[in-house]
Order: C-alpha cells, then sequence, then structure tokens
C-alpha cells in the first residue's frame, strides 16, 4: 500500500479539505426570480443559513402581479466554488424560475437607495446640503435643525456620501439593498 | 417559463367540473395519481380525510403505531416499487414525528408525498391544540411543501405534489391541509396538464458532454463505474442500461450502499461496495484509476474519506440529474446533467459510433484481482458462538434463491447486510443511507411487505435500533404483513463502541444496554413469533423456521459482542489506507478525530 499521494503543502489540516483556502473570496450580486408563492422567501433565505453562505444585503418585491413573479435580488460572498453551489442550490428550489449572475454579465447595473437624516445648526448644516448636492441627493425632509436626503447610486458612492455626513450631524440611515437590471432591450 | 402554474380542465369525461369536499378531493386525487397502499395515524385535524377514506376499496391503508413508522412505511414502499410513497398523519405532534422520514428521504432522495392536517385556518397562529408550524418545520427538510388556504387550489396541489415528489431528484413533499379546508366544499380537477413551469428538470443529457464522456472513456485504462442511488431511482431501465454500458466497455464496477442491486453481485467485474466499510479491491480502485465514471452518486464523505487524497490520478465524469451535486465536493472534468438511463443510454450509442478499439484492460484487471486476493471481507470464524458476519452469510444462502427483500437499520449490522448479502437485482435493499436512521428498517419493512404481499421481506436489524421502532411488529400482525425481524443481538450499540474502540481509548460510554428486552417473548407479546438462536451449528435449521412461519417474525440471533465491522477506512484517511485485520486504537489522528 502506498501513502495517500497528497500534494506537499496540502497537508492534513482538514481532512475533507473542504475549506476551497486558496480560492480568493468574491462579492457577487444575483437575481433570483421566483413565483410569488408564501414561503418563497424563507426557502431562499434558508438556504442561506441553513448551508453557511453570506448575504450582505437582499431585496424583494413583486415585479409582475399577473403572472406572480417576484425578483429577489441577493448580494453575496464567496469563493468561486461556493458561488457555484448557491447558483445551483438556488435553482433547485421548487418555485425558484431563474437566477442571473449580474456581476458576472457584462451588461448588468447596480443601484441602491438610502435615506439619510443628518441633524445640525450653522455651517454644518451648509456643508451637509452642499456635500447632498454634489452627490445629487433630493432633500425630502426639512426642520430647522435636520434634514432627510434621499440618494441613488451605487451601493459605494451611498456608504461614501454617509461617510461624509457623520462628521455632520448623522443620526440615522435607511437603506434599500442593492436592486439590479441588465442593460440593452433584452430581458434578464 | 413566463405562465405561473395553471390548473387545465381535465379531458372530456370531466367537462362538467365536480364538486366535492376538500377531504373528498384529497382521496380522489390519490385514487388518481394510483396510488393503492397508503400508510397513517388519524388524529383531530385529518378527520374529515379518514372520513373520506372509510368504507371506500381502492386505498388500502395501513394503520401504523407512530407516525414515524408511517413515513419509513411509505420509502420502503416507494424504495420497493419505484412509485411514490404517500403517507398521512395529523396535525402538530403527528407532522412532528414525521420530520425524521422526511429528512430521510430528502437525504436518500426517495419520492413521498406526505399529508398533514392542521388546525382550521381562523386558528393557524394562535398556539391552537395540536398546532405546529408544519411547512415551517419542513421548509428545510422536505423537497417542496404546501399550506392549502384555498379548496379550490387542493386538487392542483395534490397533483402537483406528486409531479414534484417524483420529477427530478425525487424527494419528499409536504401538504398541509386545515380542518376547515377538508370541510369546504370545492372543484375538484384531473391530473392532466398539471405541470410546474418553474420546476422542469433536465433530462437529456447535452451531446458535447457525451462526446467528451465517450471519448475519455475509449481512451482510459485504469477505468472504474462508481455508482449510486440515482442508478436506481432513475427506474429499471438505468440499471440495464448500466449493465449494457459495463457488457460493451467491460470496466469493473463498484457502488454506494445505496446503490446496491443496480448491478449483479454475481459478475466477474463487480468490486463490491466502496466507502468507509467497502472492499479493499473497490477502494484501491477508486484510488488507483484514471478515470472515473460517478452515475448518480454524490461523493458522500462516507465515500471519498479524505477528499485532498481521493482518487488523485484521475479524470471524473458526473452524471447527475441534479445540477448542484456536480463539482459540490469533488471538482469534475466532464458534468453531465441528466437522468442516468438517458446519459447511459447515450453513452452506448456514442461509444458504438466511435468505432474505437479499447485499450486493453489485462493489467488493470489483473492489479484489481490482486486487491481482490486479500479477501477483505475474511473473518475468524468459531464453532462456539455465531460471527454476525456468519449469520448474514447464512441468511443470504437460504434466503438467495427466493424473491427476497432486505432492509436495515444502521449500525454494524447495516454494514455487515451490505457486506454480505448479495443483490442482483434493483429495488430489493432498503437502507437509510444518507441520514443514518435507527429504527427505519422495520417500519421500511413493513412497507416493502404491503407492496409486495408474496415476498420474503427481512429487516436485518441491530437489537439497538429495532427498541426504536419495536412497536410496528404490531402494524405488521394487524395488517398480516410476515415481515421477518433479524436481530444481530450482541447487546452493543456496535458501531457506537467500535468507535470508543477506535477513538476513544475503549471508554465505553453508555454503549452497552444493560437491560433488553426478552425479544421472544416480546414477539409473542405483539403477536407475533419469536425466534432464539445463539449456536452456530443450529443457526440454519433456525433461519428455516424464520422462513418458513406465515406470520411476522422477530428472531433474537446472539453474536459474538465485541466483533468490529471491518474493513474501514478511519475518517480522515485515504481510499488505500484500510484497516484490513484487526483495530489497534493508533488509527485516527487528531484531524480525523473530530470527523464524525
Amino acid at each position: 500500500m502506498s501513502d495517500a499521494s497528497t500534494k506537499p503543502g496540502a497537508g492534513p489540516k482538514s481532512a475533507y479539505f473542504l475549506s476551497h483556502s486558496d480560492e480568493s473570496v468574491e462579492r457577487r450580486t444575483l437575481a433570483v426570480l421566483v413565483d410569488n408563492e408564501p414561503g418563497v422567501l424563507a426557502r431562499v433565505v434558508g438556504l442561506f443559513s441553513g448551508r453557511g453562505y453570506n448575504i450582505d444585503s437582499l431585496t424583494v418585491a413583486e415585479v409582475d402581479a399577473s403572472q406572480h413573479r417576484s425578483r429577489i435580488t441577493i448580494v453575496t460572498q464567496g469563493t468561486p466554488h461556493i458561488l457555484e453551489q448557491i447558483e445551483a442550490q438556488l435553482l433547485r428550489i421548487v418555485p425558484v424560475a431563474e437566477v442571473i449572475d449580474i456581476t458576472n454579465s457584462k451588461s448588468g447595473i447596480e443601484r441602491e437607495l438610502a435615506l439619510v437624516k443628518v441633524a445640525g445648526t450653522g455651517e454644518k448644516r451648509v456643508e451637509a446640503l452642499r456635500i447632498a448636492e454634489i452627490f445629487r441627493a433630493r432633500v425630502i425632509d426639512t426642520t430647522n435643525e435636520s434634514f432627510i436626503f434621499e440618494a441613488t447610486g451605487a451601493s459605494e458612492k451611498l456608504t461614501q456620501f454617509i461617510d461624509l455626513m457623520r462628521p455632520l450631524g448623522l443620526v440615522e440611515v435607511s437603506r434599500t439593498g442593492v436592486l439590479s437590471i441588465q442593460r440593452g432591450k433584452e430581458k434578464g | 417559463m413566463n405562465t405561473r402554474t395553471k390548473a387545465k380542465p381535465a379531458a372530456s369525461e370531466d367537462a362538467a367540473p365536480r364538486t366535492m369536499s376538500g377531504a373528498q378531493i384529497v382521496v380522489e386525487a390519490l385514487r388518481e395519481q394510483g396510488v393503492s397502499v397508503m400508510f397513517g395515524y388519524p388524529g383531530g385535524a385529518v378527520l374529515p380525510i379518514y372520513d373520506a377514506l372509510y368504507g371506500q376499496d381502492t386505498i388500502r391503508h395501513i394503520l401504523v403505531r407512530h407516525e414515524q413508522g408511517a413515513g419509513h412505511a411509505a420509502e420502503g414502499y416507494a424504495r420497493s416499487t419505484g412509485q411514490c410513497g404517500v403517507a398521512l398523519v395529523t396535525s402538530g405532534p403527528g407532522a412532528t414525528n414525521m420530520v425524521t422520514p422526511i429528512t430521510d428521504a430528502l437525504m436518500d432522495s426517495i419520492p413521498m408525498v406526505v399529508i398533514t392536517g392542521q388546525v382550521p385556518t381562523h386558528l393557524i397562529g394562535t398556539d391552537a391544540f395540536q398546532e405546529c408550524d408544519t411547512t415551517g418545520i419542513t421548509r428545510s427538510c422536505a423537497k417542496h411543501n404546501y399550506l392549502v388556504t384555498d379548496v379550490n387550489q387542493l386538487a392542483r396541489i395534490m397533483h402537483e405534489a406528486f409531479y414534484v415528489a417524483t420529477a427530478g431528484r425525487p424527494g419528499p413533499v409536504v401538504i398541509d391541509i386545515p380542518k376547515d379546508i377538508q370541510f369546504a366544499t370545492g372543484q375538484y380537477i384531473g391530473k392532466a396538464g398539471i405541470t410546474k413551469p418553474t420546476y422542469v428538470p433536465q433530462r437529456t443529457p447535452k451531446a458535447e458532454a457525451i462526446k467528451a464522456a465517450a471519448d475519455l472513456m475509449t481512451r482510459a485504462s485504469r477505468p472504474i463505474f462508481y455508482t449510486g442511488g440515482g442508478v436506481i431511482n432513475s427506474g429499471p431501465r438505468a440499471a440495464e442500461k448500466l449493465r449494457e454500458l459495463q457488457a460493451l466497455t467491460g470496466f469493473p464496477v463498484t457502488s454506494t450502499l445505496m446503490g446496491l442491486g443496480a448491478f449483479p453481485a454475481s459478475h466477474p467485474d463487480w468490486l463490491g461496495m466502496l466507502g468507509m466499510h467497502g472492499s479493499f479491491e473497490a477502494n484501491n480502485a477508486m484510488h488507483d484509476c484514471d478515470l472515473m465514471i460517478c452515475v448518480g452518486a454524490r461523493f458522500d464523505d462516507r465515500v471519498t474519506g479524505r477528499i485532498d487524497a481521493f482518487s488523485p490520478d484521475s479524470k471524473k465524469i458526473h452524471i447527475d440529474i441534479d445540477a448542484s451535486s456536480i463539482n459540490k465536493i469533488v471538482r469534475v472534468d466532464v458534468p453531465v446533467v441528466a437522468d442516468c438511463a438517458e446519459a447511459l443510454d447515450a453513452l452506448i450509442t456514442e461509444i458504438k459510433a466511435l468505432k474505437r478499439q479499447l485499450p486493453d484492460l489485462t493489467a488493470w484487471h489483473s492489479q484489481i484481482d490482486g486487491w481482490r486476493a486479500r479477501r477483505c471481507f475474511s473473518y475468524k470464524n468459531s464453532s462456539d458462538v455465531i460471527k454476525p458476519q456468519y449469520a448474514v452469510e447464512r441468511l443470504y444462502a437460504l434466503t438467495k434463491d427466493r424473491k427476497t427483500y432486505i432492509t436495515t437499520e444502521v449500525g454494524q449490522h447495516q454494514m455487515w447486510a451490505a457486506q454480505f448479502y448479495h443483490f442482483e437485482e434493483p429495488n430489493r435493499w432498503m437502507t437509510s443511507g444518507g441520514l443514518g436512521t435507527m429504527g427505519y428498517g422495520l417500519p421500511a419493512a413493513v412497507g416493502v411487505q404491503a407492496a409486495h404481499p408474496d415476498a420474503l421481506v427481512i429487516d436485518i436489524a441491530g437489537e439497538a435500533s429495532i427498541q426504536m421502532m419495536m412497536q410496528e411488529l404490531s402494524t405488521a400482525v394487524q395488517h398480516k404483513l410476515p415481515v421477518k425481524v433479524f436481530i444481530l443481538n450482541n447487546e452493543w450499540m456496535g458501531m457506537v463502541r467500535q468507535w470508543q474502540e477506535l477513538l476513544h481509548g475503549e471508554r465505553y460510554s453508555h454503549s452497552y444496554s444493560e437491560s433488553l428486552p426478552d425479544f421472544v417473548m416480546l414477539a409473542k407479546a405483539l403477536g407475533g413469533h419469536g425466534i432464539r438462536c445463539d449456536k452456530p451449528d443450529e443457526l440454519d435449521a433456525r433461519i428455516q423456521e424464520m422462513i418458513d412461519h406465515p406470520g411476522p417474525v422477530l428472531f433474537d440471533c446472539r453474536v459474538e459482542r465485541a466483533e468490529n465491522c471491518l474493513p474501514m477506512i478511519p475518517s480522515g484517511s485515504a481510499h488505500n489506507q484500510m484497516i484490513l485485520g484487526e483495530i489497534t486504537g493508533n488509527e485516527i489522528g487528531e484531524a480525523g478525530r473530530r470527523l464524525v
């Protein structure tokens, strides 16, 4: 009997060697089109928790009432191996009709909306309004001492905007999570 | 995929919509789906369905003693017939008792429809008597589930459930029906035209994949078929096609626990089961092969052993109807997403069309013969005490010429059954593989016997496992199902004891049963026949007595108490690091110790 042919360095750290630690973690946005039936969101979320996958953000709404079709947009992270599994596992769910990898399609667009409450007076208040203009954020509520801004854009842009608001009296943030769609005339 | 499932009116005979109660819709749909046997246990929330079953004689209802028994019986029925099993239980505890068989069926891909009663719609969410969130509880352990909220959707859901349970990779589907829906009046629709547009599994393989696979297969010099439960689940045609493809190529065949019977054990190219307690020749051939053709198996950890040392020098072809099984554990070179029978058929056609001279496999076969010569399943027999291996060998010798179906519980006896009982045909072997459910075997045998009244159905059991579902012997007595329970009684939870010997320095923590029932008296108490045997020279006569007895039998076969189940790949080890002779206690390293 010869010894197990293991590659040097691949040592017995994990006997089942499922870690795929040599692969780097990637971030991915998936659009999941589902039949809008009771419990379908729980099925999708349960898959992620049950199999130990990450959810960075998740949005869901019905997009076609006549066909009872909902669109779930999930931002997740994992190694390429895990991401491949996530897609395959999602497709196993009976009411899941389609899974679209937005990140890896050249024409994918991702947007997020944030509502940002900032309180302050004097110079800080003026500065907040000035930065909001740069980010093309709209003021949707105002009092003598506060603004609520509505900002849309890529998630990174919103994070940047929120970071800039922090020293200017940031009170509260509400974000939708990422929405996605593809450019051009074709569907999904 | 642009339309949601819409029920089309059934064929002309049903032109006028038929109106009936929800409970009658359930029974009518079962009848239309061809269900002739179902397993269940009544309770408050399913009384209307039980009322609809009363007095009809197209569906035979087997009353079990515990809801878990109904689930495993439905599994046994399904595995031995290839049809969908059906179980009916009440809400709350009825439903929670079904969770184990539902999970078992999911892990082993067994088609099953489970109907659960639910408290009336207006009480849902109020913590009503015998209420539980059945769809919530079973969401992660069923292939799919439904809570019926409209009686006019009930017939469609019933038919859709049968479709989902049997299409693609089979699995359990739960239909939770509130009691008011069972009483309500609604329209019955037939099964014709019921589809699920979001669930249409790919059955035919892609031509490129078959071309690539056939190319590898016609060039391999050390090939092996690694087959699994998928070949059985696909139906008898898949087993036929496997045999045809093997005859065409001459490749050796091994199989997982779940796939036993798809390829005849008497064939000279059969290597036996692979994996943790598989044969030395099968595991070494897997390790040293240059081409692995995985058909309907899923690289389970019991099969692969240590992944980073798994078959290091082979190209791998993986045929599976479930795309998520491919590249899940082991990277493969040629993925083939398809039904096994379709893929095997396409491979036969493609290989014949290639008209290529296959490489000479003589060297490979003689290498395999070398491993075979180690006779890995040999054991020291005794004239004083019955060895468990000997008991299964004799059981096989005395029953192999009959139409015999074998079920098992889980543990050492299960592995000895897999090693020493040999199968020539599919659907003859029922065991809990993925979930490893102690208590599976007896109710499964009840289900098998209900499907095959004239067959010899034997549950090869251990004395610990059998006590988990012991009460189902009473079910067998009531319904005149003459199942035989062959208990390899070593007084220990044998596999636990073996692992404690192997891993925990012989510290046998709570694995010995100080007080065991007198199985002969227990059999009598339950209305069956009891047999005890502890002498090797009396074994044959006692087994014959069991076979000849017309009713259910409990056979208390007293065997060697400290026997270990070998050979064995210790956890964390590779296929070519099997323990063959005796356990020394130093086989498993630190990393392996942490694994299950």
